[in-house]
């Protein structure tokens, strides 16, 4: 059984890196996930890996891109205005289908907003970010052990699909302290020999790795290979999680930190009599949609509940597709809902769709 | 017209290949092996074509195309990886000394280059660039210095001479609006990062032979582990010139080397090159 420590969630997922083979990390600082890249600058010379501050988030995506059109293991990791920097390479990784790993700590904004937690980059994760056709596989961990587990897990799957994986985490799991512990990890074997730019050898034909297609006709068809690969997410990576659905008639719906408090705000629900179960997307691309669609048709209404101005809830409208009424219950600016902000929200609502 | 006994050629690939028997003849010159052998797209008389070819002449000469890993970023050379027959990552506009070295720190016993344009290198990447030369980044950039935005059908580059006539400076470049030509190797040579400078045209046998020399140089001092080289190259671009390609050899005698000097700015130094 592997021990259990105490530590901050951005050094957790630095820790998972290493123990993870991650080869190469470049990063940039900005608060809230500077650990990172201090975490690694400490540890990873001495396993012989690559470190490097890079001079922008645009520079460290772009190291990303050769190191992992190489063949190797690759990370970033950053906040919310260095995640936005990223976008074009991240749209270019996407289209060349190089894995790799990027992390954003996500901080409340627009702009350069507030060093302090927020939900607000859901759209920017799930719904394209950057330019083009493409998805990520987009991971949304609730705890510091998850924010270690879908280290391992990411770079499995971006290897698995020959595509950027992003873990959309926030300030508070990032910056807090829970027990974590290390399981041992059993590495997948992946040939990259067929399209990693390593040198070519007399023996087989060239590699390069591109996101170019000049003539339609190829571009469409290479639009037509991710979308194939996409569908394949979509049916076999969909991942979340249900506590009290069972006998549910109130539904929250919530990922990541939000999540966590929705728990809290659960409890306190059903010491009151009220039978709420919480649904946690784990992925949100792809989204639980199919799941959600058939608890529409358990609850009476379900509650979406964000650090943000309302984003995820759009996703939970197009699974319930009418079914039943869909709420949305937010705080922005990296203003934290207290779980009885949420229950008192709840009830009105519960009130209100009574009474019509 | 073609008489029916005659085999007609099934593609304009074929038609137009050269012949060689060499059971026939002497073979006093070929197209090193480290091409792809097909047309290239590039205008008449661009130096694009040209340099590819003197890269992958080096590549086939020092025997090292497995060891050895391109970068092209957009610009009208993007498509290198159509022509040289190495592994090769495209890259971003601006981008390629970042992913030169995501390349070259995880692979430091490979050779690595980068092959940028003007736009590419002195404009939206002049960040990239210099922090990769500060870092003195075992790799080679290859400037192809034309002036303009060749890709993008000929506007104004930060290397635009003054006064001269682009679709984006149609009254000739406004020194006092956009400043003057930005001298890249001059400029790049202050960083200590950087062992080897030079600037060099193509548009003579003697310029396509010192180039060839700077090129071999580039590629060898990369086995000292010392820093950067950065091969500029004046290039010819007619078509985004205006003018026909002898016209445009000329313009680069008489206009271009003006602005751009050619030459070594930065040698290293004797006791480095020693084991090269
Ligand atoms: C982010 C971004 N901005 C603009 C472009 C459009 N673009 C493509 S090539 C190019 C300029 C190329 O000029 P240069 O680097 O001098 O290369 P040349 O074609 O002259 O060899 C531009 C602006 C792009 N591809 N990406
Ligand atoms: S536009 Fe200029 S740089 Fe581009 S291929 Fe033509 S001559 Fe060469
Ligand atoms: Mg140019």
């Amino acid at each position: 059984m592997a021990e259990y420590k105490l530590m901050k969630g951005n050094e957790a997922l630095a820790e998972a890196a290493i123990q993870a083979g991650c080869d190469a990390y470049f990063g940039y600082p900005i608060t809230p996930q500077s650990e990172v890249l201090e975490y690694l600058a400490r540890e990873m010379p001495k396993y012989d890996r690559i470190v490097m501050q890079a001079e922008s988030e645009v520079a460290s995506i772009n190291m990303v891109y050769g190191a992992a059109g190489a063949g190797f293991r690759t990370m970033t990791t950053s906040s919310s205005p260095g995640i936005s920097l990223m976008q074009e390479g991240i749209s270019y990784m996407a289209g060349a289908e190089l894995p790799c790993l990027i992390v954003n700590v996500n901080r409340a904004g627009p702009g350069l907003g507030t060093i302090q937690p927020g939900q607000g980059d859901y759209f920017q994760s799930v719904k394209g970010g950057g330019h083009g056709d493409y998805k990520l596989i987009v991971l949304a961990p609730a705890s510091v052990q998850e924010m270690a587990d879908m280290v391992f897990l990411g770079f499995d799957l971006a290897d698995k699909y020959r595509n950027p994986v992003l873990m959309l985490s926030d300030g508070a799991i990032g910056q807090m302290m829970e027990k974590v512990q290390f399981k041992p990890y059993d590495r997948p074997v992946v040939d990259k020999s067929s399209w990693a730019t390593t040198g070519k050898p007399k023996t087989r034909k060239r590699n390069y790795i591109t996101s170019l297609f000049i003539q339609p006709e190829r571009m469409e068809e290479h639009n037509l290979k991710l979308e194939e690969k996409f569908k394949l997410i979509r049916e076999n990576e969909v991942r979340f999680e249900e506590i009290n659905t069972a006998d549910a008639e109130y539904l929250f719906v919530a990922y990541g930190l939000s999540a966590r408090i929705c728990q809290k705000a659960m409890d306190i629900a059903r010491e009151k009599g009220i039978r709420i179960g919480l649904f946690r997307p784990i992925t949100l691309y792809p989204y639980p949609y199919a799941r959600l669609n058939e608890l529409a048709s358990q609850v009476r209404m379900m509650l979406s509940v964000e650090l943000n101005s309302g984003q995820m809830v759009e996703d939970v409208r197009l699974a319930v597709n009418g079914k039943v009424p869909v709420e949305f219950y937010g705080k922005m600016g990296g203003m934290m809902p207290t779980p009885e902000d949420i229950v008192h929200h709840l009830e009105t609502l519960i009130q209100f769709h009574h009474a019509n | 017209m073609p008489t029916e006994e005659q085999v007609l050629p099934e593609t304009l690939q074929e038609l137009n290949k050269p012949e060689c028997h060499d059971e026939e003849y002497d073979m006093v010159y070929h197209k090193p092996h480290t091409m792809v052998d097909v047309h290239m797209h590039y205008c008449p008389g661009c130096a694009h074509s040209l340099v590819h070819k003197l890269i992958m002449e080096v590549v086939e000469e020092m025997d090292i195309q497995e060891q050895t890993i391109g970068v092209a970023p957009v610009g009208c050379s993007v498509f290198a990886y159509d022509y040289m027959d190495i592994d090769m990552q495209e890259a971003a506009h601006g981008r390629a000394c970042a992913v030169a070295t995501g390349i070259k720190r995880l692979m430091p016993e490979k050779y690595v280059f980068t092959y940028q344009g003007d736009g590419d290198l002195a404009a939206i990447g002049i960040g990239e660039t210099l922090h990769a030369i500060n870092r003195g980044e075992n790799i080679l950039i290859v400037f192809m210095n034309n002036a303009v935005y060749g890709m993008t059908s000929g506007q104004m580059a930060p290397t635009t001479l003054p006064g001269m006539h682009t679709t984006t400076s149609p009254d000739g470049r406004d020194v006092s609006y956009y400043g003057a030509p930005i001298k890249v190797s001059e400029l790049m040579a202050q960083l200590p990062g950087a062992i080897y400078v030079t600037r060099q045209a193509v548009n003579s046998a003697n310029g396509v032979r010192r180039t060839k020399k700077a090129l071999q140089n580039a590629f060898k001092y990369q086995q000292l582990k010392k820093g950067t080289c950065l091969v500029e190259i004046i290039g010819n671009c007619p078509s985004n010139w205006k003018m026909t390609p002898l016209e445009a050899s000329k313009f680069i005698d008489e206009e271009m080397v003006k602005t751009f000097p050619l030459g070594d700015i930065k040698v290293p130094k004797a006791a480095e090159t020693n084991n090269a």
